[in-house]
């Protein structure tokens, strides 16, 4: 089966008046069809560089993205990013904000609008739909940010650090919550986190790049011999430690 | 999920007991809002009474200070020879004219602005020239392009307001989250839907403050215009009361005049209210 998304030699140069950085160099991986993928590496590798050129939103210097076998030119409706906050408009209700992508998109019609009331139900934020964001709590904000992606029904999700804005103990919940989301609504997705737990314990793989300029340094499959996985009870099993060590001696963190 | 809700339903069982203290909070916030405005009132009445007197006693002299009454009187008579409507709705009117101008077309240019990087670095050193130039100069440039009357005193008002419009919403424009921007684009959004569904609502609230400083602005606009040109108006009032050494009637334009700039920034916080009422 072809992958969902293929990476193929991309490279980033930023162009600047004290020089040139190169911020990827020939980073080459796929994900298949209904894979949870992360990338971790040290800050400023340009993890986040790499979605957005995925999502289209740049473009990569060098190399190729392709989707489903077609090349990235631009955004896609086939990909829905997840930003590190949940940039909820507080001027616009819950119910609001989950139509902006479809609003953008102009692609507002009664069954896209009964399937954002699905979502809401389903994900039980139905009866805070008329209500504003700064009514809700962080992990209920994040949930309500994931539907907003999930009605415009893309393929692939990436999330940008989508979690580090929450507090401990929300992250662990929203962690649960999104991963449970992601997989009943079977969806690819692709996280760049720098949280070395977190990619652990919701991925099938990690990608680890190197510091700048950003490279594949190596790819961990991960597998835990537990059934009904969750992010949760993926951090108890003792696989979990073993992966921890293998991914941070291959960071190789300098302070 | 279930924990969110709980505390969401002990908050809810909290506000329906409502404990002694609480009442007692209440009670106290009540008085202080209550006596805040009754010693406002105090103040207001001390002074024009203290005013009143010090004039019938001729501790001051009431040609010069005029006093309460009088103004009172010149109001009155101002009423029955029927001017009094006329000056007031002509100031208002160029007033009101020069804000909505001056917030309009100052919008629009920042929109400009901000929709081309390019332009805004070109114009910017004229931007700055213009904001440091005290605009009341260029009264006289204003009379003899467009002539001795209202269009002259309302263009008088949009240079004073406008440029201020234009650096303050642009400012508005700039500081919007670069990430909420991002959120729009990636959902393959153009610039006119960035500008018309982040930008824009984002900057309700940098507009309306601009829209509070330019009330103050368009009042000083109209004034000057008035000083300048007009035969007819508040400003008119005050020039031609100063000259005939008609206190009375300064003091009565000065006083109009106070409550209709208060009036039209109520109807800017009315519409602030309207506008912005989810912000908190």
């Amino acid at each position: 089966m072809k992958p969902v998304v293929e990476v193929h030699n991309v490279g980033m140069k930023y162009q600047s008046l004290n020089g040139e950085i190169t911020a990827l160099e020939n980073i080459n991986f796929s994900v298949q069809d209904g894979e949870f993928v992360s990338i971790v590496g040290p800050s400023g590798c340009g993890k986040s560089t790499l979605l957005s050129i995925i999502s289209g939103l740049i473009a990569s210097t060098s190399g190729a993205v392709l989707l489903s076998g077609e090349k990235v030119t631009g955004t896609s409706p086939k990909i829905g990013y997840m930003l590190q906050k949940d940039h909820l408009f507080n001027w616009r209700t819950i119910f609001q904000n989950v139509m902006l992508g479809l609003e953008i998109r102009k692609t507002v019609t009664s069954s896209a609008k009964e399937h954002a009331i699905k979502l809401l139900k389903t994900y039980g934020l139905y009866e805070f739909k008329d209500k504003y964001p700064n009514q809700l709590s962080g992990g209920m904000r994040q949930r309500v940010a994931l539907i907003r992606t999930l009605v415009t029904n893309p393929q692939i999700l990436l999330l940008d650090e989508a979690f580090s804005a929450l507090d401990y103990q929300t992250r662990l919940i929203v962690n649960d919550d999104i991963y449970d989301i992601i997989k009943k609504e079977n969806k690819t997705a692709l996280l760049v986190t720098h949280d070395i737990s977190e990619s652990i314990s919701m991925s099938d793989r990690v990608i680890l790049l190197s510091k700048r300029p950003g490279k594949v340094k190596n790819i961990y499959e991960i597998n835990f011999d537990i059934k009904n996985r969750t992010p949760f009870s993926s951090r108890e099993t003792p696989e979990f430690r073993y992966y921890f060590q293998e991914i941070w001696k291959g960071l190789d963190v300098h302070v | 999920m279930s924990k969110l809700k709980d505390d969401r339903v002990s908050k809810e069982t909290q506000v329906t007991k409502i404990s002694q203290e609480h009442i007692d909070y209440l009670h106290r916030v009540r008085m202080e809002k209550i006596s805040v405005r009754v010693i406002q009132i105090l103040i207001f009445g001390v002074a024009f009474l203290l005013w009143e007197i010090c004039a019938n006693t001729k501790i001051v002299d009431p040609f010069i200070t005029s006093q309460p009454s009088r103004v009172f009187n010149t109001m009155v008579r101002l009423y029955e020879d029927g001017v009094l409507f006329h000056h007031i709705g002509i100031t208002c009117w160029e007033a009101f004219l020069g804000f909505v101008l001056g917030t309009l077309v100052g919008t629009i240019i920042a929109i400009m602005l901000w929709w081309s990087e390019f332009l805004c670095k070109i114009l910017e050193p004229y931007l700055v020239i213009l904001n440091s130039l005290p605009k009341i100069a260029l009264g006289p440039v204003f009379i003899v392009w467009i002539g001795a009357g209202p269009p002259a005193i309302i263009v008088m008002t949009l240079a004073i307001s406008l440029i201020v419009t234009v650096l303050e919403v642009l400012n508005g424009f700039l500081t919007v989250d670069q990430e909420k921007i991002k959120l729009v684009q990636t959902f393959g959004g153009s610039k006119y839907q960035v500008l018309t569904k982040v930008v824009l609502p984002a900057s309700y609230p940098t507009i309306i403050n601009a829209l509070k400083i330019n009330v103050g602005l368009s009042w000083v606009g109209v004034i000057v215009g008035e000083f300048l040109v007009s035969k007819a108006g508040l400003g008119y009032l005050i020039v031609y009361g100063g000259q005939v050494f008609k206190l009375d009637l300064v003091m009565t334009s000065v006083i109009i005049l106070g409550v209709a700039a208060a009036v039209m920034y109520q109807g800017v916080v009315y519409l602030e209210r309207m506008l912005v009422k989810n912000k908190a």
